[in-house]
């Protein structure tokens, strides 16, 4: 026994006592099952195990900071009626917003914050980490940390150009058949039914392998895989709002279905769409990923985690943790960007009423 | 006095505070509130009085948002306040049932309705399911439902809103409750349909000398059913009396102001005589149908300059579908609408802009029918600026000016959003945007219905001062036939799609009667606590089923 596991369990069996004796009902068992799970741990894995657990509490307490922080600093910043809005944030959904923010001020500032250029070879392929590489070297001897600071550039800028044409594709459509019904509604669901039929990923690769892949083809192709989705989420709350009295109200008026469409449907209709576009950002960034892994995607030497990973994939046999950096930036953010939905679905479902 | 011992439920200086704007504010606020064995209290008050948030306290329960903040609930000898949550949820649907104001939206559509009956008793293990079903059956005999035996085995979209009512009352009875909470058990139904509910509840509490909270904003009803009558305000109790005695000589001014209510009356207009007399909108012959259903037969009725037609019936009678007719929602299979003496192109999409602003319409639901994410200066605007092309200053002017007419104040209302309004000033809004169209002729439906009484005297005063202003024309379907004593000219009766009898309302009003308008006007509660009785009486008591199906 050193120091550090007295210390551990010093520090635990004391923090749930204050935790008991304060009546922190949830804390106390927090803390308490922790410490059980220590007991288990400790005597199974030793010292190392112990170790481990500190510092991923450790990390996790961090994490919560940062956000905590990162919320806080929100609120002070903006405007009274989005700081009111912010208040009601849990800590993950600031949390996501702290990573997205990390990511656009990479994306944006990548030539300034990366060391070397993406395409410049620097040293030997797959060169470990030192003071002048943070992450090593990559298969070409390419510096992985500046290929994945430019890499948030090129994928998520990608990512977001398709799924905004995904929603304008979708949400002008199931709007419209939404307002107008009838044959229209039935040609668009049909055509949707028909794209939504093909496997999406299959789908890509026979369009890119007739088309090519530059990426104007890519975002259209991505765009329209993913706009049938949007096209029925549109179509169905813009089904609810069509049958309210005030579109009625509006239709006697002799409006015509441009107004009813941007004045009334679309105010009513935008908080679940926000929050599917979170969704569906997601989505659309793994699928041009997976197209990037497969080589159909962004082509070399443009930086693109999906291809990043691909690239170096190899190295994993050597047990080494280089190809799974892309990847875990590619996870991170999806994770984000699904915490910050998941507070705004939360939100447009409790303020429906109000 | 009734002894001590007597005594069910006993609440004292109850406060709760509901939650809104990041802060607990105060909406009951100290509340007693004694209750006996047998007896049956009525709270009303208009909304917002707290009267649902009390009878529901009355179960220990707050809703979501809402918190008991002091005071003590005491439910024969049980302290609910500090009664752990699992004791509270045996107590609930076994010792205290809650029947709430619609059926439709309570029961559950995926189950029978006899399977949501036996739930409780089956669950509290006091009946088993056989036992179970048959006390509902003579539950539903008690009721009189009509096919007691085989009505459970409907699912609830099969029966009747009447009929989905009073089974929702033989749920509640279901473990004999000592205390049952009705909270507006009634509000959403007909006139005629109401009778069968209130006898049917009246009966089943006499019979098992239950105890119950009725909630209502209807005086007339809780008239018939209380004992006692409590008139809230704001959270407050304004005062507490035995019905014959409140009804008699209520003391304080509030009280006073409710009964007077419906006193407001206008004197009624006669027609323009002479040949030159063109009706503003004309309905002839007209037929109408959904699909292969028909709705409307052979509808005809004129309307002039300046007067206000009732169009009165049950729901599912036509009165609506009548509008939609008139404003080219439903195109009519047969006849036509005529417009000053013009017949007007079935849909509207074929009508000319003019046509269209001519008649307007107000709806029964503001809270549908303003769209929520556009500001009140836009909504009152945007009729004015599509028709009358109004821009900038002007059209800001126009719409102070609407809003000085409909009596809301411009510089607190101009930007606000329909969410923020209360229901009588959202259906203010709802009037001035039909206003500002400058139209001849407007379409109200069931504008009041959905309103407190004392609200619903405004909207209509408010009506009929704009109708001496600006000549206009009003098509007012209703089901009230107290509103249609107060504002109407003249009557137009229908039933199952068909005119039953029209004709100017003082008419309308003496006898002789056609059978149908006949029951309806015997059906309008009466302020007199024995109208019930005597009315069952005059009818039959048998004949409660049937008095809905004549």
């Amino acid at each position: 026994m050193n120091s550090f596991v007295i210390g551990y369990y010093a520090l635990l069996i004391g923090a749930s006592c204050l935790a008991a004796y304060f009546k922190q009902r949830q804390i106390f068992l927090l803390i308490f099952s922790l410490t059980l799970v220590s007991f288990v741990t400790g005597i199974v894995g030793g010292v190392p195990a112990l170790r481990f657990i500190t510092i991923a509490a450790g990390l996790l307490a961090l994490a919560a900071g940062v956000s905590y922080a990162f919320r806080e600093f929100l609120i002070i910043i903006t405007p009274e009626g989005v700081a009111k809005e912010l208040r009601t944030a849990p800590l993950t959904a600031a949390f996501g917003m702290f990573v997205i923010f990390t990511y656009a001020i990479a994306g944006i500032f990548a030539p300034v914050i990366a060391p070397f250029g993406e395409a410049e070879v620097i040293s030997s392929a797959f060169a470990p980490a030192d003071e002048n590489m943070l992450l090593g070297a990559d298969q070409l001897g390419r510096d992985m940390f500046s290929r994945i600071i430019y890499g948030a550039r090129n994928s998520v800028g990608l990512a977001l150009t398709a799924t905004g044409l995904a929603f304008i594709l979708g949400a002008f459509a199931g709007l419209m058949a939404a307002t107008k019904g009838g044959w229209f509604d039935q040609l668009m669901g049909r055509v949707a039914d028909v794209i939504m039929s093909v496997p999406s990923l299959i789908f890509a690769l026979l369009m890119l392998s007739i088309f090519g892949t530059s990426l104007v083809v890519i975002v259209i192709i991505v765009a329209l895989i993913y706009s049938p989705r949007v096209f029925r989420l549109t179509r169905a709350v813009a089904g609810n709002v069509v049958v309210m009295d005030y579109i009625e109200a509006a239709k006697l008026r002799g409006e015509g279905n441009w107004y009813l469409i941007r004045k009334e449907i679309l105010p009513n209709s935008t908080a679940p769409l926000v929050a599917e576009f979170g969704l569906e950002f997601c989505f659309v960034f793994l699928l041009i990923a997976g197209l990037s892994f497969l080589g159909l995607g962004i082509q070399p030497p443009t930086a693109d985690w999906g291809s990043m990973v691909r690239e170096n994939a190899t190295l994993i046999s050597f047990g080494e943790l280089t190809p799974l950096i892309p990847a875990a930036a590619i996870a991170l953010l999806t994770v984000a960007v699904n915490f910050v939905v998941d507070w705004m679905l939360f939100r447009s479902s409790g303020l429906k009423e109000v | 006095m009734v002894p001590k011992k007597d005594v069910l439920l006993e609440i004292k200086e109850l406060r709760i505070e509901g939650y809104s704007d990041e802060q607990w504010i105060e909406i009951v606020h100290g509340v007693d509130l004694t209750l006996h064995k047998g007896e049956v209290l009525g709270l009303i008050g208009e909304s917002g009085a707290g009267k649902s948030t009390i009878g529901l306290a009355a179960m220990g329960f707050a809703r979501d948002g809402c918190r008991i903040s002091g005071g003590s609930i005491d439910f024969d000898g049980m302290e609910l306040t500090t009664t752990p949550e699992s004791d509270l949820r045996a107590l609930r649907g076994s010792r205290i049932a809650y029947v709430a104001q619609s059926a439709a939206a309570s029961f559950n559509p995926a189950h029978r309705i006899i399977d949501q009956h036996t739930e409780a008793p089956i669950q509290y293990r006091i009946q088993k399911r056989v036992e179970a079903q048959e006390d509902a059956m003579e539950l539903y005999h008690r009721l009189r439902l009509p096919n007691p035996d085989e009505i459970g085995f409907r699912y609830p979209h099969q029966v009747s809103g009447g009929q989905l009512q009073r089974a929702m009352t033989a749920m509640a009875m279901a473990c004999r409750p000592d205390l049952i909470i009705f909270d507006e058990p009634t509000t959403a139904l007909d006139v005629t349909t109401q009778i069968e509910v209130l006898a049917a509840i009246r009966d089943i509490v006499d019979q098992f000398n239950t105890a119950a909270i009725y909630i209502t904003h209807d005086l007339a009803v809780v008239a018939q059913m209380a004992d006692t009558i409590k008139v809230l305000l704001k959270g407050n109790e304004v005062e507490e009396a035995p019905t014959e005695q409140m009804l008699d000589s209520p003391t304080e001014d509030y009280t006073k102001s409710l009964w007077a209510v419906r006193s407001f009356k206008r004197p009624q207009k006669q027609r323009p005589t002479g040949s030159d007399a063109v009706p503003i909108v004309s309905v002839k012959g007209v037929d109408a149908a959904y699909g292969k259903v028909k709705v409307l037969d052979d509808v005809s009725f004129d309307i002039f300059a300046g007067m206000t037609v009732a169009v009165v019936g049950e729901s599912g009678s036509g009165k609506s579908t009548t509008a939609r007719c008139i404003t080219g929602l439903l195109p009519p299979t047969k006849g036509e609408i005529q417009f000053h003496g013009q017949a007007l192109p079935p849909r509207y999409q074929d009508r000319s802009k003019d046509q269209l602003r001519q008649a307007q319409m107000i709806y029964q639901m503001a809270d549908t029918a303003l769209n929520p994410k556009i500001r009140i200066s836009e909504i009152i605007g945007r009729p004015a600026q599509f028709y009358g092309g109004l821009h900038g200053a002007e059209l800001k002017n126009r719409v102070d000016e609407l809003l000085d007419l409909i009596e809301l104040d411009p510089a607190k209302f101009y930007s606000r959003y329909p969410p923020e309004l209360s229901g009588g000033q959202k259906q203010r809004v709802g009037i001035a945007r039909a206003l500002a169209a400058e139209p001849s002729f407007i379409i109200c439906d069931e504008v009041t219905s959905a309103l407190d009484q004392l609200v619903a005297e405004g909207i209509l005063k408010l009506l009929d001062k704009l109708q001496q202003d600006l000549n206009l024309a009003y098509m007012f379907i209703t089901h009230d036939l107290a509103t249609v004593r107060s504002i109407a000219d003249e009557v137009v009766v229908m039933q199952k799609g068909k005119v039953v009898e029209q004709g100017p309302k003082d008419e309308m009003f003496k006898p002789p009667h056609h059978p149908y308008t006949d029951l309806l006007l015997s059906s309008v509660p009466e302020m007199d606590p024995n109208w019930l009785t005597t009315l069952l009486e005059e009818r039959g008591t048998d004949s409660i089923g049937e008095a809905a199906s004549v």
